[in-house]
């Protein structure tokens, strides 16, 4: 029971772990408080689950479902750039336009059947790795490949570009930068991953739900300050690393609060407070050094600042 | 190497927050020539600066960039023309990259950002060399967080990075103005050694009479959006505070008594 237990947490750390990746893009590189991902995570996964259910090739409707994701980062950028909408704005519009499209997307129906149909882990099955492992197999090498891909990417001119404008976008754009063309591809990448993971979800669970992705950003948000405050920041790698670890981290809390007797209904209200508590902690930790020395180290101070403008 | 003629910027036009920022301004500068530019707070010099590396449209006039028109040209296209050094020793570096991965983006100012890796090692000796030149020990810190560093170590960074690949323009906007005074004297040092060594076309905004008069070799004086005074070659060598001071009262018809010029000396 309890190392069935853990297994699942690894399992769904590692699938959702994706969208914390996208989140962690985003959120932290692009320093842009992105909505879009409540949205893009179900896109991710009707389109997914629409290709298998009108029988193509698991393969494809998850590729498509990145490329889908990637394109509704395209028009949040494309809002906040060109139109000059506010990034939250620019967000929550396009999540609620998603919530129509992905409506249409699954065929009118608010929630498709997986069940019995082929999916990408009834493939990594075929190749002999038993049942009860593919889903942890094959998020363990998503999940691997991504953070590889992300970690070289962000140390190339265009990767370092990205992170600049989430960083200083006045000093990128004197040093000839179009940030208008970085903030789109950050949003694009992000949100590209949040859908693969959609799609990853919607074949684990064996159905998509047009409400799977609410709250989404508050779950990517948790994980990626929970992984951030335990296992640190201090380089691009770590960085990288402690966010899916936080992602994993962050479904073993919910287990455990489960278990004891949390409601499921009350998840969310518990999330957003666990994400409260988390970015008001170098704020406190602050506080109490306050108190008690007079004095604190600087890790609280730059991590209390980049918590502010979200 | 810059040409302006007529440059004419309105902020908030027709409300009551209407600001005549520039008023018609012409400017040549030649070559090599390396300009101090003073005046009182709110006198335009730093919107001339920003018109210039394009942060706003302009409402009239020409700017000419050795030879090319860029009045109409957005702030990052301009950039391969321009280095810039702000007032301000946060706005000039990205404080969650290392010392050696802003110095990249330096290298590639006006390039195409690539696929490719952004530092090789090829770049990191070149960067040890010429970080030495700052004399701050810094050329043993190259994966150091810039977030790390103090004011003055990030300002002379940002001119280094700045002057990495010598732009046809050099702006500098109060740059030393922030730091204290030993530091901002050292980066003012290693400013003008810098603009020696690559023979660097300058503008440079201080509120320091001293340096405007001693740096460069033209110096010109603003107030309300206009050019009062140009001073350069002889006229300028005799030239001192006091009569900077007069000059500025007789063209302006407004005493600098109680400006911030003279209490900055
Ligand atoms: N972005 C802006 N919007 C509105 N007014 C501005 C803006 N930038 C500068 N100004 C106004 O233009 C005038 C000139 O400012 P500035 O060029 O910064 O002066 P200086 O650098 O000489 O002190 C000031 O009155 C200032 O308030
Ligand atoms: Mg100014």
């Amino acid at each position: 029971m309890a190392a069935s237990m853990w297994f699942g947490v690894l399992e769904q750390g590692l699938l959702w772990g994706v969208m914390v990746l996208g989140v962690y893009i985003t959120f932290r590189v692009l320093n842009f408080p992105d909505l879009t991902v409540d949205g893009s995570f179900t896109l991710g996964a009707a389109v997914a689950a629409r290709i298998i259910f009108e029988g193509y090739d698991p393969w494809l409707g998850t590729m498509l479902a990145l490329f889908c994701g990637a394109a509704a980062g395209c028009i949040t950028g494309f809002l906040n750039t060109r139109l000059r909408i506010a990034p939250l704005l620019s967000g929550i519009l396009m999540m609620i336009a998603l919530y129509s499209v992905n409506l249409r997307v699954m065929g009118g129906k608010s929630m498709l059947s997986l069940l019995r149909m082929d999916t990408i882990y009834t493939d990594v099955v075929g190749t002999g790795i038993p049942e009860n492992l593919a889903a942890a197999v094959l998020g363990l090498g998503t999940v691997i490949l991504t953070t590889y891909i992300l970690y070289i990417f962000l140390q190339t001119e265009l990767g370092m570009a990205l992170r600049a404008t989430g960083d200083n976008e006045q000093m990128i754009c004197s040093l000839g930068v179009n940030t208008d063309t970085t903030k789109i591809l950050g949003l694009a990448l992000g949100n590209g991953l949040v859908a693969l993971s959609g799609a990853l979800v919607a074949q684990y669970q064996s159905y998509s739900d047009v409400g799977m992705g609410i709250g989404m950003i508050v779950v990517g948000l948790a994980s990626v300050i929970v992984g951030e405050v335990i296992f640190g920041t201090s380089t691009l790698f770590r960085h990288l690393t402690a966010v899916v670890l936080g992602s994993i981290v962050y479904r073993a809390v919910i287990a455990l609060v489960m278990r004891m007797g949390l409601p499921t209904t009350d998840l969310k209200l518990f999330t957003a407070v666990l994400v409260v508590l988390a970015m008001s902690s170098p704020l406190i930790k602050e506080k109490l050094g306050r108190l008690s020395r007079g004095k604190e180290g600087s890790q609280g101070a730059v991590n209390n600042k980049s918590y502010e403008n979200i | 190497m810059l040409s302006i003629t007529n440059l004419t910027k309105i902020f908030n036009p027709g409300s009551v927050n209407e600001k005549a920022a520039l008023t018609g301004i012409s400017l040549e500068v030649e070559p090599g020539d390396v300009v101090t530019v003073i005046g009182g707070n709110g006198a335009g010099k730093s919107t001339l600066l920003n018109m210039i590396a394009g942060v706003f449209p302009p409402d009239k006039g020409k700017i000419i960039i050795d030879g090319q028109r860029v009045e109409h040209l957005p702030e990052h296209v301009r950039a391969s023309y321009i280095g810039r050094v702000f007032q301000d020793p946060m706005m000039g570096t990205a404080a969650s990259m290392t010392i050696e991965e802003n110095l990249a983006m330096a290298l590639r100012r006006g390039a195409r950002r690539r696929l490719r890796r952004g530092i090789t090692n090829g770049d990191r000796e070149f960067f040890r060399e010429k970080l030495s030149l700052l004399g701050l020990g810094l050329e043993n810190r190259l994966s150091t967080k810039v977030g790390l560093l103090s004011g003055g170590q990030r300002q002379a960074l940002t001119l280094l990075m700045a002057t990495l690949v010598p732009p046809k323009l050099l702006l500098l906007d109060e740059h030393t103005a922030a730091l204290d005074p030993n530091t901002g004297q050292k980066v003012l040092e290693l400013t003008e050694q810098f603009v020696k060594e690559n023979n660097l076309t300058t503008l440079m905004v201080t509120h320091n009479m001293e340096d405007a008069l001693r740096v460069g070799n033209r110096t010109i004086m603003m107030h309300d959006g206009k050019i009062i005074l140009d001073l350069s070659g002889e006229k300028r060598k005799n030239t001192g505070i006091t009569d900077l001071l007069e000059m500025f009262k007789k063209a302006s018809g407004q005493t600098l008594a109680n400006d911030r010029m003279l209490l900055a000396n």
